[in-house]
């Protein structure tokens, strides 16, 4: 079947996919997308988390023929221009990155918790960040770069 | 494989009559993990996502409140905290974030997992499931003759689940779920409690410890006939209500937990939940989050 939605402000279409097949295979595979990752496909490590609607949702777990017609945000759509977002820049600046293999989910869920959340807590941001995992980190650095993002954005709203 | 799409809960009916075998899909935090995982291939996946009716709930004339089977766990949360405290707390207990963006309580009865979150709390406040086909129309299920087996329930082929009606929240009411982390585990076992006051009656109902989510009746029927509600909670009642808890529950040994851990659980988790909600009910507090 076709199936065609709006990605990073784009219209995208994707012809031949599978009815069963997942909106992260469809942005992966067909639209050359491969910044959300591929890990578990089955919602426990969220890394393929996109914004559907603005709503962060593993996209692995949402049937392509589900987007027809929506809005889809992914990592690649964070930055503005050439410009990256807060979080991107925080993330680098707090060194949480080592293998980046989970970065572009934590990106995408963190982004929208700072969004949604003026100042968060550490509880706020580890309730957010419970369902996505890091096997490298060990997790205190990833924090460091939502608070120091949040406070940014906070300071400058 | 079809992709059937209907716009309206009449077509949506009407495609579920036509195609029996159609897989209805909502969040899809299920049917995709089995999808990915080619656990099994339906005829058809029926995406239930653009009927808005199920996306929406209302507060009906005798007082109840109507959800539709499409409302994610987070809005649950966000809009019928309130209202539905325990069920709410399970919810809360969901998955994580994305998973309760997407879950849905009408996912969670269509799957009718023994594990899942929302039934004990269903059970304990006394929820009814309707459900409707296009040739016989609406049958309101109470919750507890919903459930038949390990992911079994009565839904016939033809019938979707349109919405679950439950009152609010009469008094205090709370659920608990044992697991290794506070996010991201299928619980171990989990109970839920429900007091209504007005009518000096407690409702309380086990999960994961059981082939089906049940309700504790023993249970019960023992406090209807020996709680003083004026009075603190004795210890013996507490005690003997734990027993009839454990009593309810018939588990197994699995990979995450044995049969004896769970009953021991129940038993705790019973007393705890139900001192809990005496506390919040002598304290004059209807409702109080779980830290
Ligand atoms: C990572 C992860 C963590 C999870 N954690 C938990 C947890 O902690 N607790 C818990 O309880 N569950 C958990 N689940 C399971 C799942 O999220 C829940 O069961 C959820 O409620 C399913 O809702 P859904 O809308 O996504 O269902 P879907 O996957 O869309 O559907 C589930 C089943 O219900 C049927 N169905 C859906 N809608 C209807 C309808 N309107 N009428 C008839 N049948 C219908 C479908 O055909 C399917 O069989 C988890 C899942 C994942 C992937
Ligand atoms: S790949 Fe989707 S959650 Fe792991
Ligand atoms: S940096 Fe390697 S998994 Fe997180």
């Amino acid at each position: 079947m076709r199936v065609g939605f709006t990605v990073n402000g784009r219209e995208e279409t994707a012809d031949d996919v599978w009815e069963g097949e997942s909106l992260l295979y469809v942005l992966r595979e067909r639209m050359g997308l491969p910044g959300s990752k591929n890990a578990c496909e089955q919602g426990e490590c969220g890394s393929c988390t996109v914004l559907l609607d603005g709503v962060p949702v593993c996209s692995c777990l949402v049937a392509a023929g589900q987007a027809e017609g929506r809005r889809v945000r992914t990592v690649e759509g964070l930055a503005e221009g050439d410009r990256q977002a807060p979080i991107q820049e925080a993330f680098v600046e707090c060194g949480a990155v080592q293998c980046g293999f989970c970065t572009p989910g934590l990106l995408v869920q963190a982004h929208d918790l700072i969004e949604r959340v003026p100042r968060p807590s550490d509880a706020d941001i580890r309730e957010a960040l419970a369902g996505n995992l890091c096997r490298c980190t060990g997790y205190e650095k990833i924090l460091a770069a939502v608070r120091l993002a949040a406070n940014r954005r906070a300071e400058n709203p | 494989m079809e992709f059937l799409r209907p716009a309206t809960w009449a077509e949506a009916l009407a495609a579920k009559a036509d195609l029996p075998e159609a897989a209805p899909i909502q969040g899809g935090t299920d049917m995709m993990v089995e999808l990915n995982f080619d656990v099994h291939r339906p005829a058809a996946l029926l995406d239930l996502n653009r009927v808005a009716e199920l996306t929406r709930w209302t507060a009906e004339a005798d007082g109840r409140l109507r959800i539709g089977a499409g409302v994610p766990y987070a809005r649950l949360i966000a809009e019928l905290g309130d209202r539905l405290p325990g069920l709410a707390q399970a919810a809360r207990t969901v998955g994580s974030p994305q998973i309760r963006n997407r879950g849905t309580v009408g996912g969670n009865l269509g799957a009718a997992s023994p594990a899942g979150d929302s039934h004990p709390a269903l059970l304990a406040g006394d929820a009814v499931i309707e459900v409707e086909s296009a040739a016989r129309g609406v049958r309101m299920i109470p919750a507890d003759e919903f459930y038949l087996g390990v992911k079994r329930n009565t839904l016939l082929p033809d019938e979707l689940i349109r919405a679950f009606w439950m009152s609010p929240a009469s008094g205090p009411q709370y659920f608990s779920k044992v697991g290794t982390r506070n996010a991201m585990v299928i619980a171990v076992c989990s109970f839920a409690i429900a007091l209504h006051p007005g009518e000096r009656r407690v409702g309380a109902a086990i999960g994961s410890a059981a082939p089906t989510p049940r309700r504790a009746r023993a249970a019960e029927e023992f406090l209807a006939a020996e709680l003083d509600w004026d009075a603190p909670l004795e210890p013996a009642v507490l005690r003997r209500f734990g027993e009839l808890a454990t009593e309810a529950a018939s588990p197994i040994d699995d990979v995450r937990g044995t049969a004896g851990y769970r009953r021991h659980a129940i038993g705790v988790m019973a007393r705890r939940t139900l001192t809990w909600a005496w506390n919040d009910l002598r304290a004059g507090r209807t409702e109080r989050r779980a830290g």
